[in-house]
C-alpha cells in the first residue's frame, strides 16, 4: 500500500521535472522581426520599492508611446515588455537574464536601489546588453554595458554641499538609511568637509524602514549642528521629518538637506513637515524649460491629476529618448554599436539639454537646489550655470577615474 | 541506498518499487542538463537547492515538532561563506574585493582569510551553520523554552541576524550583498559547463541529504524524534537529555539550510541580506506545509512545488501572489495539515476502494 | 551623556515602551488565555493606523472646519474596528485550531499577509500620513537643550490609559473574572458554566482592539503604509517572552526594560548595534530567568 502511495509521489515529482523544461524555455521568436522591437522594463511593481519604481516606470511606458504615436524608432515599433523585480535583488538579476535571452531585447531601462543595479550588472555584462539607469547613485562603478543617467556625486551631493557651507554652516550632521548609496555618499561628505573647512558633528544610520528617529534627533539637537544632511529612503523620511518638527528643529536652526526626497516622497511625507527644508536634483516639476510644461501635462492626464513628476521619473523617461536616439544614430539595435555612438546623441529633455559623455557613460546634466514649499513643491533656490561633467568617482574617496577611451577603469 | 529500504519495516514483494522509482526519479534529474535549455535548469537547480533545506525544516518541524521561522538565517550563512569564496576568486593577489574598496577597508579582514582557499570554505560553508544552530538551540532550550516560545525566538534571530548583515557594509556588502561573482575554481563562472556542474553537484547533494534522512527517521533517532515532539518530559524521564538532542536535530537543520545556501548562491549569482530576513525564513515553512509534513518527500515536493509557483505567478501576477500565499497558508493548516501527501494518500485509496485503509 | 541629553533619552525610551506596551498587552492576554501567538497583530496595529487616516480623510470631506478633531474621533474607532476585526479572525480561524499552537501562528501568519495585501488594495501601496493635531503640535520645553514633544507626551497618557483599561477590565467586571478563570484552569472553568468560547473571541477582540490603539498612536509619529506593523511585532514579541505571561506586571516591565535599553544602547552605539543587543541580552537573561520577569506559577506537566 505504502508502494503505490510513494510511487505515485516520485511520479509527480518527476513530471514535475519535467513540466519545468516547455513552460521556462518559452518562446524563443526572433524579437527584431515584424516591424517591432522589443525592450525590456524591468522595475519594482511589488515590495518596498513600488512605491518609487512603479511612477518610473510609467514615465519610460509614456515616453516609448510617445515614440509609437510618432512612427517609432527607424520604422519599427516599440514593444515594451514589463517585468516585475519584486524589490528583491536576486529577482532582479533572473529577470534581466530572462528578458535578454528569452525575451531578445534590445535594451532595457530599470532599477531603481543601487543593490538592484549590481545585482543586474554581472547578467548585462556577460550578456553585452545595455542597462539604462535613471536614479542618482553613489558612482564607483564603471561598467560597459550601463548608461547612468542619474546623477553622479559630483552633480547632487557635492555642489549641495558646497551650497551649505557657503550659505548655511559648518557643522554637518549626516544622517541615512543603512545601505551602500549613504554610506558612500557620507564619506564623499567627510572628504569634502574636511578640504573645504568644515566639520562633522554626527554620523547616524537607520535601517531601511525604521520608524524610531527619537534617539538620532536627540543626538542630532546635542550636537549643535547647523545643517543635516540626509540620506535617508523611502518611508523612513516621514517619521524623520515628522520628529525632528516635534521636538523643536526648525529649518532656521538647522535645515536638512535631502538627497533622497522628491516631489513623490514629499507627498508622502506630508509638505507641512519638509517646508522649508531642501533638497539637490537634477530636476523638479517646477523646472522651467520649454520642453517640460508638455512633459507635466502629459504625465497627469495618462496617470492622475494628483501624481506629481520628480527627478528619476524625469530621468526614466529621458532615457527612452536618449536610446532612440543613440539607435538611430547607429542605425542598429545591436547594443554594442548603440553604445558607440551614445556620446554623439543630445536630447531636449524636461531638464533642459543632455549628453551622455562617452568617456564613463554618466550624463552631462544642470544641478539644482530647491527649497521645499507648503504645496510640497520645490522652489529652486540655485543652479549650475551650465551642464556639469560627470564624475563617478570622487575624487574626495577615489584615486581612480572610469574612462572608456583608455580601457575603463584607471588610475587618475 | 539497500541498506536504507532494508530499514523499512514494508511488505517484502514492495521492497524493490520505492528504490526503482527513486532511482528513476534520481537519473531524470540528473540528466535534465540534456533535456533542459539553461534558464530553465539554472532555476530548477535553485529550487533543488532549496529542497535541500526543505528536509533539514522537516526534520526539525514535521518529525520533531520544533518549528523554527530562522532557517533563513543558516541559509544565509552558508550562502555568504560560499560567495565569500566566490568573491576571492579572480581577485590579483593584494587586491581587494570590490565593495570593501568603496566601504574605506583598505586589508583584508581577518574573517575572510580562510575564503581564499577551496576546501577550507567547503567544510566551513555546512559545519559553521550547524554550530551556530548548535549553538544558538543550546542556549534556548535550556531555558526549557519551547513551542511557539522557540518560534519567536527563531523569528527574533532572523532580524537580528540580518540587520547585522545590512549594517556590516565592510564585510557582508550592505544590503546589496555579495554579487558579481567571476569564476570558480579557474573556470569562468558564468560558462555553460560551470552551471551545469553546479547543478549536478546541487543533484548529488540532495540525493545523499534525502537519503540520510530518510534513513535516520525510520531508525531508532527517527522514534525519538518524535518522542520529542508528542511528550518531552517522558522522553526526560527515560533518562535522555531533550536539550542536547534537540540542539543536535536543530544542528542538522542547520547543516541542511547552510548546504542549500552554499548550493543555492552559486547558481543564483548573489546573496543578499533579504534572503536571510523574516519573511523569507518563514516562506520555507510553507514548502514543508504544502508538501505534507513528517515525509521527507513531502518537504522535497513542497519546496519545488512552492518555490515555482512563486516563480511564475509573483511575475504574472505580483498582486495575487501574496493573497495567495497567504490563502495557502491558511488552507494547508486548517484543511489539509498533512499537505500534499495527504492528498496524495487519499487519492490513492479512493482509487484503490477495497480493503481497509492502510495506517501510515 | 550630558544630563540634558539623558532626560531626552530616558523619555525617548519610554516613549518607545509606550506603544510596545500597547501592543504587547493584547499580545500577552491572548496568550495567556489561549497559549495562541496571532502574527496578524500587527497587521491589526496597522489597521488601526488607517483608520486613523481615514477619520482624517472623512473630516476633510465632510467637516473641513472640524478637521483638528478626527484625531479624537479615531481614537475609539480604530479600537473598535481593530476589535472587530480580532473577534472574527477569533471566529474563523483560531477557533478551528485550538491546542495547535503552531498551526494557529502558521495560519494567522497568512491572514497577514492577506490583510497587507487588502490594504495595498484600498489605500494604495504608497505610505500615507495622518496631520499631528494642531493641539499636539510642539513641545514642553525644559531648558534650552531638551523638548518633550507633546505627541509624545500623549502616547505616553495613552499607554497608561490602556493599562488602567486592561487592569480595571481583567480585576473588575465579570468578564475579566471570566476571563482569569479560564486562563486559570480551563476544563474547570468550562464545568462551573462560563461558555469559554464566548470568553476566548472577547479577549481575542480586547486584545486586537488594543493593537488597534496601538495604531492610532504610531500614526501620530510615523507614517502609515501595509506592513507599518511588521516593524513592531517581533519587539512585542519579545516583551511578552521577556515579561512572562500571566501577569500584567511582566507586561509592563519587560516593555520598559526593552525601550529604555533600546534607547540608552542606541544612543551610545548605533540603531543596528542596540537591536542586535537588546536580542542577545533578552537570550542570556531568558538562561538564568527562563520564564521571564514574572512567570505564572503552575503545576501543570504535559
Amino acid at each position: 500500500m505504502k508502494v503505490s502511495r510513494r510511487g505515485f509521489i516520485k511520479g509527480v515529482m518527476a513530471t514535475g521535472a519535467t513540466a519545468l523544461g516547455p513552460t521556462l524555455v518559452g518562446k524563443t521568436s526572433e524579437a527584431w522581426a515584424k516591424g517591432t522591437v522589443k525592450v525590456g522594463i524591468l522595475h519594482s511593481l511589488s515590495g518596498t520599492m513600488a512605491i518609487s519604481e512603479i511612477p518610473v516606470k510609467n514615465a519610460e511606458l509614456m515616453a516609448i508611446e510617445e515614440i509609437n504615436a510618432a512612427g517609432g524608432v527607424m520604422g519599427r515599433r516599440i514593444e515594451p515588455v514589463v517585468v516585475d523585480g519584486a524589490s528583491d535583488w536576486p529577482t532582479f538579476a533572473q529577470k534581466a537574464r530572462e528578458l535578454i535571452t528569452r525575451d531578445h531585447v534590445a535594451t532595457v531601462f530599470g532599477c531603481w536601489t543601487s543593490a538592484s543595479r549590481k545585482a543586474v550588472k554581472p547578467v548585462f555584462e556577460r550578456y553585452n546588453n545595455l542597462l539604462w539607469y535613471p536614479v542618482q547613485y553613489e558612482g564607483n562603478e564603471c561598467s560597459p554595458n550601463i548608461i547612468y543617467t542619474g546623477a553622479c556625486p559630483n552633480q547632487q551631493i557635492e555642489p549641495a554641499v558646497s551650497w551649505l557651507l557657503k550659505n548655511k554652516g559648518k557643522k554637518f550632521f549626516l544622517v541615512g538609511s543603512d545601505y551602500v548609496f549613504p554610506r558612500t555618499a557620507n564619506a564623499i561628505i567627510k572628504g569634502q568637509l574636511k578640504a573645504m573647512g568644515g566639520t562633522l558633528v554626527g554620523e547616524e544610520y537607520a535601517p531601511l524602514g525604521h520608524m524610531e528617529f527619537a534617539t538620532i534627533v536627540n543626538k542630532i539637537r546635542q550636537s549643535g549642528a547647523d545643517v543635516v544632511f540626509s540620506t535617508i529612503n523611502g518611508d523612513s523620511n516621514v517619521a524623520f521629518y515628522k520628529q525632528y518638527a516635534a521636538a523643536g528643529l526648525t529649518p532656521e536652526k538647522a535645515p536638512i538637506m535631502a538627497v533622497s526626497v522628491a516631489e513623490v516622497e514629499v507627498q508622502g511625507i506630508g509638505p507641512q513637515y519638509c517646508k522649508g527644508h531642501y533638497a539637490s536634483w537634477n530636476y523638479f516639476e517646477t523646472t522651467k524649460t520649454p520642453t517640460n510644461p508638455k512633459f507635466v501635462a502629459e504625465f497627469k492626464k495618462r496617470y492622475g491629476h494628483s501624481q506629481v513628476t520628480d527627478d528619476p521619473i524625469e530621468h526614466g523617461y529621458l532615457n527612452v529618448y536618449l536610446w532612440k536616439l543613440a539607435a538611430e544614430k547607429a542605425r542598429s539595435f545591436h547594443p554594442p554599436k548603440v553604445r558607440a555612438v551614445v556620446g554623439k546623441v543630445s536630447f531636449d529633455a524636461p531638464q533642459g539639454k543632455v549628453h551622455v559623455d562617452p568617456a564613463n557613460q554618466n550624463m552631462y546634466q544642470v544641478v539644482r537646489i530647491g527649497e521645499i514649499t507648503g504645496s510640497g513643491m520645490f522652489r529652486e533656490v540655485w543652479k549650475t550655470d551650465g551642464l556639469v561633467k560627470p564624475e563617478p568617482y570622487s575624487p574626495y574617496i577615489s584615486d581612480m577615474m572610469c574612462d572608456w577611451a583608455r580601457g575603463g577603469l584607471v588610475k587618475r | 541506498m539497500a541498506t536504507v529500504a532494508a530499514a523499512v519495516p514494508v511488505p517484502r514483494a514492495a521492497r524493490g518499487a520505492p528504490l526503482l522509482l527513486a532511482a528513476l526519479a534520481l537519473a531524470l534529474a540528473a540528466a535534465a542538463p540534456l533535456y533542459l535549455s539553461q534558464t530553465p535548469l539554472n532555476l530548477l537547480g535553485q529550487f533543488l537547492a532549496l529542497a535541500i533545506l526543505a528536509i533539514g525544516l522537516d526534520l526539525i518541524w514535521g518529525y520533531a515538532g520544533i518549528l523554527s521561522l530562522g532557517q533563513g538565517v543558516f541559509f544565509g550563512i552558508g550562502g555568504y561563506l560560499m560567495a565569500m569564496y566566490l568573491k576571492m576568486q579572480g581577485l590579483q593577489p593584494g587586491q581587494l574585493p570590490d565593495f570593501m574598496t568603496w566601504s574605506g577597508v583598505t586589508s583584508l579582514p581577518l574573517v575572510w582569510h580562510p575564503f581564499e582557499s577551496f576546501p577550507l570554505t567547503l567544510l566551513l560553508v555546512f559545519t559553521l551553520p550547524a554550530l551556530f544552530a548548535y549553538a544558538f538551540g543550546a542556549l534556548v532550550f535550556r531555558s526549557r523554552i519551547r513551542g511557539v516560545y522557540f518560534s519567536i525566538m527563531t523569528q527574533a534571530l532572523a532580524v537580528a541576524v540580518s540587520t547585522l548583515f545590512v549594517d556590516q557594509q565592510q564585510l557582508t556588502g550592505g544590503s546589496s550583498g555579495l554579487t558579481g561573482f567571476q569564476s570558480i575554481l579557474g573556470h569562468s563562472f558564468y560558462a555553460n559547463a560551470t552551471q551545469i556542474a553546479f547543478y549536478e553537484v546541487t543533484v548529488v547533494v540532495l540525493a545523499a541529504v534525502f537519503a540520510v534522512a530518510w534513513y535516520l527517521t525510520r531508525s531508532h533517532f527517527g522514534v525519538l524524534l518524535r518522542a520529542v515532539r508528542d511528550g518531552e518530559n517522558r522522553l526526560r524521564f527515560f533518562g535522555y537529555n531533550p536539550t542536547v538532542f534537540k540542539a543536535f536535530v536543530f544542528a542538522l537543520a542547520g547543516l541542511c539550510a547552510g548546504l542549500a545556501g552554499a548550493l543555492y548562491v552559486p547558481q543564483n549569482g548573489i546573496i543578499a541580506p533579504g534572503m536571510l530576513g523574516v519573511v523569507p525564513s518563514i516562506e520555507m515553512v510553507i514548502w514543508v506545509a504544502v508538501g505534507g509534513r513528517g515525509t521527507i518527500v513531502g518537504a522535497l515536493i513542497g519546496a519545488l512545488v512552492v518555490s515555482y509557483a512563486k516563480y511564475y505567478l509573483s511575475s504574472a501576477y505580483p498582486d495575487f501572489w501574496l493573497f495567495l500565499v497567504g490563502t495557502l497558508f491558511v488552507v494547508v493548516v486548517l484543511f489539509f495539515p498533512r499537505g500534499l501527501m495527504g492528498l496524495a494518500e487519499l487519492a490513492g485509496r479512493a482509487l484503490r476502494r477495497r480493503g481497509p485503509p492502510s495506517e501510515t | 551623556m550630558d544630563a540634558a541629553a539623558a532626560v531626552s533619552q530616558l523619555f525617548n525610551g519610554l516613549s518607545t515602551a509606550s506603544i510596545l506596551l500597547m501592543m504587547a498587552l493584547g499580545l500577552a492576554v491572548i496568550f495567556g488565555l489561549m497559549g495562541v501567538i496571532n502574527m496578524a497583530h500587527g497587521e491589526l496595529m496597522t489597521l488601526g493606523a488607517y483608520m486613523a487616516y481615514s477619520c482624517q480623510l472623512l473630516f476633510a470631506h465632510l467637516a473641513p472646519a472640524a478637521g483638528g478633531w478626527s484625531y479624537l474621533l479615531a481614537l475609539p474607532l480604530s479600537f473598535a474596528v481593530s476589535a472587530l476585526l480580532g473577534w472574527a479572525i477569533e471566529v474563523a480561524l483560531v477557533r478551528h485550531l485550538y491546542g495547535r499552537p503552531l498551526e494557529t501562528l502558521l495560519a494567522t501568519w497568512g491572514l497577514s499577509l492577506i490583510l497587507q495585501q487588502s490594504f495595498r488594495e484600498v489605500f494604495g501601496s504608497n505610505n500615507v500620513f495622518v496631520s499631528t493635531p494642531g493641539a499636539l503640535t510642539g513641545g514642553v520645553a525644559i531648558g534650552s537643550s531638551i523638548q518633550l514633544p507633546y505627541v509624545r507626551l500623549f502616547i505616553l497618557a495613552l499607554a497608561a490609559l490602556a493599562l488602567v483599561g486592561v487592569f480595571l477590565f481583567l480585576y473588575r467586571t465579570r468578564n475579566g473574572l471570566m476571563i482569569r478563570s479560564v486562563m486559570q484552569n480551563r476544563p474547570m472553568a468550562a464545568s462551573c458554566g462560563i461558555n469559554t468560547r464566548r470568553i476566548d473571541a472577547l479577549t481575542f477582540a480586547f486584545g486586537s482592539g488594543l493593537a488597534g490603539l496601538a495604531g492610532c498612536a504610531l500614526a501620530l509619529i510615523g507614517s502609515v503604509g501595509p506592513t507599518t506593523g511588521q516593524n513592531y511585532i517581533v519587539d512585542s514579541f519579545m516583551v511578552v517572552v521577556l515579561g512572562g505571561v500571566g501577569q500584567l506586571l511582566g507586561t509592563v516591565v519587560g516593555a520598559f526594560s526593552i525601550g529604555e535599553a533600546h534607547a540608552l544602547i542606541e544612543y551610545f552605539t548605533s540603531s543596528t548595534a542596540a537591536k542586535v543587543a537588546v536580542f542577545t541580552l533578552i537570550i542570556l537573561f531568558l538562561q538564568a530567568r527562563p520564564a521571564g520577569l514574572f512567570p505564572s506559577v503552575s503545576r501543570a506537566l504535559d
